[in-house]
């Protein structure tokens, strides 16, 4: 979808980005009411191909668990819409774009982007589809802020919401992740102050060394020896040298290059920067009940037992401010080993949860 | 789906709990209501479909919240011992602790918890000085394991009982105020309000109260 000149989107920066465009895939069928729309959001390296084969990297959509035929998000049932966000690289509008007024890619001209941006964009896309009320907003991680942003945005728009893995603002410790990421970026000579594109090189070893640091902050330590144990890559004897020697090494690494394949450097730099900007109660003198006062959305929150970078407090803090502000709240923590990803993965008590929020909720707005 | 902590009966016509229509009689229709240890949302569904309650729900139990869930009951996964602390004072109309106060760790602090979190807390708990229970451990020396509570002294999270005349003294303590007391008998039948306390403490199967601060 193409906003023109005309068409601005203000950004929290103050910047009016323009012109700009959103990148998004459609499942399913609107009804007649346009009560059956589920927005759902993406995790910091997602994107907008949820449930179909990604054109970009030939694997199947990021959620095929949660949402597609029969599953917890129906797209027999339900039309959905994903949407790549602002400051992205799989379509819409961000750094690697062309700007308007040099005719290069933007780079660091970019305007910084927020949760809150996102937001806005994905809200012009929903005027535009004609959708005044989503049914339901789903994301997990970096979706679930957005499904936190958009309850405290546009609080009449969202009939029902499910934030997984989430956080109502980043704490110190991802924050501090984060930074030793886009370091890790910038330090790559080839990353030229962030105009690679122009001079035609590419700060793979830096964006790779970022996506392995950040990798292990999606799993869990159980998980790891679970997978990997200390087992060797295909030796018996470790080699002494600096080789890949262990399985947990190579897995990495390879992490690491099919990672660069598929993403921007600088939408690494500015979707992590959009993160650790996300502070729901500072908007709100503080409170984060505040900011959810009077909010007649129907709530689920969920989260995950072995999950150190989004834990369980984190999500207990919004249910705690959603009872505090009156609201109707269910929450589930899952039993997991898998960490973070786990939002990700297969997860029946996850489904279970969601699925029984969504259909009573698609019970109460009168979805067939 | 674990056990309840206990086995209370069902109502034939409906299969609803006994005790759970009659707590549902004690709460005005439209009220704010908040049911801690909801299990799988019987009671709070009851309220919701009977009374027009506006009603919440904490229970320990991921099965049990995911059962809530899908009857599109608000309920949050968490513990009567540990979660009352951060609900703010007079947030509720009623709360409710039904069968769960004999399984709390501190039964007193839960008490208080629900007189300042609700402005009437209803109760009901299995009454440790029924004749059977008596009998049980004064005849036969055994630790008591009836119908009503089918666990061994080993397994149970029954952990601390008391009997009716108990909790009249507890409440008492914490200066709450009973508007309405109720004992079922073994067929889960209201007793005779004029009986005197010792008949009561004697054949009430469970206690239902109804408190209100003083």
């Amino acid at each position: 979808m193409r906003f023109g000149a005309d068409e601005p989107l203000m950004m929290d920066s103050g910047v009016a980005l323009a012109p700009w465009q959103i990148a998004y895939q459609t499942y399913g069928t609107l009804n007649a009411d346009k009560s059956n729309a589920v927005l759902i959001c993406h995790a910091l390296t997602g994107d907008q191909h949820v449930a179909n084969d990604n054109p970009v990297t030939g694997k199947p959509g990021w959620w095929l668990t949660m949402v597609g035929p029969g599953r917890p998000v129906d797209t027999n049932r339900y039309f959905v819409i994903c949407a790549n966000v602002i400051g992205g690289c799989m379509g819409t509008t961000g750094p690697a774009s062309i700007n308007p007024a040099t005719g290069e890619p933007y780079a660091l001209d970019f305007p910084v982007v927020t949760i809150r941006d996102m937001v806005r964009a994905q809200a012009a896309l929903i005027d535009k589809l004609g959708i005044e009320s989503l049914f339901c907003v789903v994301g997990g991680s970096m979706g679930g802020m957005q499904v936190l942003q958009w309850a405290v945005s546009y609080p009449t728009r969202v009939f029902s919401a499910l934030p997984i893995a989430a956080a109502a603002r980043h704490s110190a410790q991802n924050i501090a992740f984060h930074e030793v990421g886009r370091q890790a970026v910038m330090a790559d000579p080839n990353w030229r102050g962030g105009r690679y594109l122009t001079e035609g090189t590419r700060p793979s070893k830096g964006l790779a060394v970022a996506r392995m640091g950040a990798h292990i902050t999606y799993l869990s330590e159980m998980a790891l020896h679970r997978k990997f144990g200390r087992n060797f890559q295909d030796r018996s004897a470790p080699t002494f040298s600096f080789d890949a020697d262990f399985q947990i090494e190579s897995y990495l690494r390879y992490q690491g290059i099919s990672f660069v394949e598929r993403f921007d450097a600088n939408s690494y730099l500015y979707v992590t920067r959009a993160m650790d900007y996300f502070d729901i109660a500072a908007e709100h003198g503080g409170s984060l009940a505040k900011a959810f006062k009077g909010s007649a959305t129907r709530f689920c929150v969920i989260s995950f037992t072995s999950d150190w970078l989004f834990p369980t407090s984190d999500s207990r803090a919004i249910v705690h401010a959603l009872n505090a502000a009156a609201a109707s709240v269910g929450f589930v923590e899952v039993e997991s080993d898998k960490g973070h990803d786990a939002f990700l993965l297969e997860e029946p008590e996850m489904f279970a949860a969601a699925r029984g929020f969504i259909d009573a909720a698609a019970r109460v707005r009168g979805i067939a | 789906m674990n056990l309840p902590a206990t086995l209370p009966l069902t109502d034939s016509e409906t299969g609803h709990r006994l005790d759970f229509l009659l707590v549902a009689d004690m709460v005005e229709p439209g009220a704010r209501v908040l049911d801690i240890g909801c299990g799988d949302g019987s009671l709070l569904a009851i309220l919701r479909d009977r009374r027009q309650v506006d009603g919440r729900g904490i229970e320990i139990s991921r099965e049990g919240v995911s059962a809530c869930l899908a009857k599109g009951l608000p309920v949050i996964q968490g513990d009567a011992d540990t979660d009352l602390a951060d609900y703010p004072d007079d947030a509720f109309d009623y709360v409710i602790l039904s069968q769960t106060i004999q399984a709390t760790r501190q039964p007193k602090v839960v008490l208080e918890h629900l007189l300042r979190i609700g402005r009437r807390a209803i109760v009901s708990f299995p009454n440790f000085g029924h004749w059977r229970v008596r009998f049980d451990l004064g005849f036969r020396g055994r630790m008591p394991m009836t119908e009503n509570l089918p666990y061994s002294w080993y397994d149970t999270p029954n952990i601390h009982f008391c009997t009716i005349r108990d909790f009249v003294e507890l409440c008492r303590e914490v200066g709450a105020q009973m508007e309405k007391a109720v004992a079922l008998n073994a067929g889960g039948q209201p007793m005779r309000v004029t009986l005197p306390w010792w008949v009561w403490n004697l054949l009430g199967d469970q206690g239902v109260f109804l408190l209100k601060r003083r």
